[in-house]
């Protein structure tokens, strides 16, 4: 359980006998939750910081190589969850080659010995064995929940591992999320024992092969905690009828494929299981829907606060039809096959929308795509969306006076992702640079955090951003920018600066350089394609020994040219787990 | 910002090649270029500095689309070349493409890219890699002078036929390796999205997409399927079908949002058990024609000859509306009553 701390030397006694007694300072501080405000905590004083050390069961480190698990558990002795990041975020399209490295064994096997207690582990883009699985499984008899967004490394082996083992009285999550994955069947489903029924979340929307619905039926029957259920595309619609009987209880539902041919007393049946969910919040999965079984939801949407049509190429009369059922809808994620008339029908219907992410339906197609979303889209939003404050848009054209009106109606962006899908595009009327589309956001938008670019940019956008956009903590930056004096421009002005990602922009050492201050108070910077070198890179590394400056050298590129860097801070030194393609500077 | 530094490249002989083995959608890149002598980055010279001595240049598919794009999908790693091809394009002399980003027009130049910290490698920025940027800087010559056409020309650009560089050491990743790609170079990882959301709008999601359009071969066979009216075109792998009535089921289902559409949606089935498929119906009705065309380019009915013999020469399918088919749709009836 968890360990007790020794008492201080007799000097330090005295001193707290004056002040708070830690046990009361723990207590206090165990209503702390919040990572940042935790950080400043540790930061007043000794025994504060020994506080919080001691009451902290949750734990998150956002770059695994910041930190060893050594140092991890020394300091933070009662941990119960911990979340961990690996990889680069650019390694989800394909720009990390395999086998660079975030895998959890190393951590698991210190947690083994220093968190046997532990409780929960979510893990985003890192690389876990069936090995690990198991390893994890029968490590840790309080086992809870189990969230993997984006990794890989694992097969369902390696789930039925998870499930068979894990005590099952506690086993509450179980949460995959990813593309990675050796789908070997779907028969782990069927190694939850019988007496298994603490489950309370359960998504395997991303795995492709068919499971085995008799087990889903009866693991679900006896579930009665189950709050998520996201079935994968197999899931027929009948099948989840049968499943929804169950579930009343549902707070999140993905359904499976929602196209299946249905005889009008299955359709009926599918419709009142609908209108029993009514404690549904969330709401995905859908793919393939047709305009002839959506109606069948419009039950269940009464509660609906986020809705995920990200899998269903529904077309705009569809959701017209469909969001004026959705009032309390804060969160929609769509296709661009909504098109422009759709997004329209957001605007009319959805007062209280938040955020909206409009994703491409072809997004590798060559040939001129008809139809997909365009600047007059986005303005239809935000005239009737004016709370909105996370938007993804992903269009093929875009102007300059749209994005003005866009955030004339909605000064109160947080997040800014606007992906114009064409390298280097203009604006689409002007013909000219988008450099005042960005800038006029920056300007307006104060709490913006988060910002991605795109299109034809100069460095003047990236003035811009370093001017104004003060509160911006990521940006992410593409085929942009004229010269060095773009990012030089950032570095300097954005002082919350703390995930930089690069790619093929004309960005060179002196760039890379100018930020050897920044480096330091940030997670990491990426730079691929463009034109820094090695020597640029050795350099940074010996001025800023507490770096650790990667490359990733590819097949066949020359010496001097650093095609791929990853820059981040550690206090755990060089990696010892690095691949022979990345070269610590 | 700085002038350009003059790039110190190879001559024009190469042009011929490449202007032979390009199809572009507006007048040829290299005409433009030629045109644009006032220009002061030269084009012209830039944009033969592509590959290594020796390598080919890129062989064409018949038939298949041509040129860099840049709305690519994402490539394999094993496709060594065309990653490098593709990096190098898009990454390399980015003082070329650099230099034509204002497209209006006013040329801007970056001035002297990031390199003055190292310049004696500095010299790394102006090498044969860069020659890939210049296919950009050819693309963005037509998009100068075609305001608007921008995306297609951007697709259209092939890369150049290669020319020894003496003076740089050689920067093209892997290009000895093998012969580049032909129909489209792609850009790794762009536009940004996750693979599994990329497999979600394929028929087959756990085939990729990544085969060349239209190519027969023993392990899949896409075809693109584009529905008169619909905003969108989808593929599909003949290898997955085995007869005319799976394939139009599964054309049924992919489009049946578009026909239903056209039905009015009351979203009730009208009846008890859909025997029928509403695709079917609606052939039935004349209102759309299943198309194909052929090896040689011609538009054919589907459903006149034998499957084998369909799926080897059939390249694009096409459902059309039986009021364009004119003198096809009462075949088109028939062959539906025949196949029912």
């Amino acid at each position: 359980m968890a360990s007790k701390r020794q008492k201080d030397s007799p000097e330090e006694e005295k001193k707290q006998a004056s002040s708070f007694p830690d046990e009361v300072l723990e207590c206090v501080l165990g209503f702390v939750k919040s990572h940042r405000d935790r950080s400043s905590v540790s930061l007043v004083c000794k025994d504060w910081y020994n506080a919080e050390r001691w009451s902290r069961t949750h734990v998150f480190i956002g770059n695994c190589y910041s930190v060893s698990p050594e140092i991890l558990v020394r300091r933070f002795p009662n941990i119960r969850s911990v979340t961990l990041k690996g990889k680069p975020r650019f390694s989800d399209f394909n720009l990390v080659p395999l086998n660079w490295g975030a895998d959890i064994h190393a951590w698991l096997v210190v947690f083994a010995s220093a968190y046997s207690f532990l409780e929960e582990l979510r893990l985003k883009r890192m690389t876990i064995t069936d090995e690990s699985l198991e390893f994890l499984a029968k490590s840790f008899p309080n086992f809870k929940a189990l969230s993997l967004v984006s990794c890989d490394g694992f097969s369902t082996d390696g789930l039925k591992a998870i499930v068979a083992h894990c005590n099952y009285r506690n086993l509450t999550e179980l949460d995959i999320l990813e593309n990675g994955i050796d789908d070997l069947g779907g028969s782990w489903l069927s190694c939850f024992p019988e007496n298994f029924t603490s489950l309370e979340v359960l998504n395997f929307a991303s795995l492709n092969s068919e499971v085995n619905f008799d087990a889903l039926e009866r693991l679900v029957a006896r579930c009665k905690s189950l709050k998520v259920l996201k079935v994968n595309k197999n899931v027929t619609l009948e099948q989840l009828q049968r499943l929804l009987v169950h579930t009343s209880q549902l707070t999140e539902l993905g359904t499976g494929s929602f196209s299946q041919e249905l005889t009008l007393r299955e359709y009926s049946e599918l419709e009142s299981a609908f209108s029993n969910c009514k404690n549904l919040y969330t709401l995905s999965g859908l793919s393939e829907a047709t305009s002839l079984y959506l109606p069948a939801l419009y039950p269940a949407c009464v509660n609906l606060t986020f809705l995920n049509l990200s899998d269903a190429a529904l077309q705009s009369a569809e959701l017209a039809k469909l969001l004026p059922h959705c009032p309390h809808l804060r969160r929609l994620w769509v296709l661009d096959t909504v098109e422009d008339k759709g997004l329209e029908a957001v605007g009319s219907s959805c007062p209280l929308l938040e955020e909206l992410r409009v994703f491409p339906a072809e997004p590798f197609e060559q040939d001129v795509v008809i139809g997909g979303v365009t600047e007059s889209g986005f303005v239809a939003v935000s005239q009737g969306c004016r709370k909105l404050h996370y938007v993804l848009y992903f269009c093929r054209r875009m102007t300059n006076s749209a994005v003005a009106a866009v955030v004339k109606n909605c000064p109160d962006f947080t997040h800014f992702r606007l992906c114009i899908m064409n390298p280097w595009e203009p604006d689409y009327l002007t013909k000219e640079p988008m450099d005042e589309a960005f800038g006029v956001v920056v300007k307006t938008c104060t709490k913006l955090q988060r910002l991605a670019v795109s299109g034809l940019l100069t460095d003047l956008t990236f003035e811009y951003i370093g001017k104004y956009a003060k509160n911006l903590e990521t940006l992410s930056v593409a085929f942009a920018g004229s010269s060095d004096r773009g990012m030089q421009c950032v570095l300097a002005g954005c002082p919350k600066l703390r995930k930089l990602e690069i790619r093929d922009c004309p960005f060179g050492n002196a760039a890379l350089l100018s930020g050897l201050e920044r480096y330091e108070s940030m997670r990491s910077l990426w730079m691929s394609a463009c034109h820094v070198t090695m020597n640029g890179c050795r350099l940074l590394a010996r001025e800023m020994p507490r770096l650790n400056v990667e490359v990733i050298k590819e097949d066949g590129s020359d010496d001097t040219h650093a095609e791929k860097v990853y820059v981040y801070r550690s206090v755990a030194g060089p990696r010892r787990d690095a691949p022979p393609f990345v070269l610590t500077l | 910002m700085s002038r350009p530094l003059e790039h110190d490249y190879i001559g024009l002989s190469e042009v011929s090649s490449m202007e032979s083995s390009e199809k572009i959608s507006s007048a040829s890149s290299t005409v433009s270029t030629e045109e644009e002598k006032s220009n002061a980055l030269n084009l012209k010279e830039t944009e033969l500095r592509l590959g290594l001595p020796g390598s080919e240049s890129p062989e064409r598919k018949s038939g298949a689309g041509v040129g860099v794009s840049l709305l690519g999908r994402t490539v394999e790693d094993k496709n060594g070349y065309s990653l490098g091809v593709l990096k190098n394009f898009v990454s390399g002399a980015k003082r070329g493409f650099s230099d034509a980003i204002d497209v209006s027009g006013k040329w801007v130049f970056s001035g002297n890219g990031g390199s003055e910290v190292d310049m004696g490698k500095g010299a790394v920025l102006f090498s044969p890699r860069g020659v890939n940027g210049v296919k950009s800087l050819g693309v963005l010559e037509n998009a100068n002078q075609q305001p608007g056409s921008a995306a297609p020309a951007l697709k259209d650009v092939v890369p150049p036929s290669p020319k020894p560089v003496q003076d740089k050491k050689p920067q093209m990743p892997a290009a000895n390796d093998h012969v580049a790609p032909a129909a489209k170079a792609q850009v790794v990882g762009w536009p940004p999205i996750r693979s599994f959301r990329k497999n979600t709008m394929a028929v087959n999601p756990a085939k990729n997409n990544d085969d060349d359009e239209g190519k027969s071969g023993s392990a899949c066979l896409y075809v693109k399927v584009s529905m008169d009216g619909a905003p969108y075109l989808r593929k599909v792998d003949l290898k997955t079908y085995g007869s005319y009535k799976e394939l139009s089921a599964a054309l049924e289902k992919m489009f049946s949002c578009f026909t239903i559409g056209q039905c009015g949606s009351h979203g009730v089935p009208g009846r008890d058990g859909l025997s029928e498929s509403r695709l079917m119906d609606l052939l039935h009705g004349s209102e759309y024609v299943l198309t194909y065309e052929d090896k040689d380019g011609d538009w054919m009915l589907v459903g006149d000859v034998p499957w084998e013999m369909f799926t080897d020469s059939c390249r694009r399918l096409r459902i059309m509306k039986g009021s364009e088919a004119i003198g096809l749709a009462p075949r088109a009836m028939e062959k539906c009553k025949n196949r029912n």
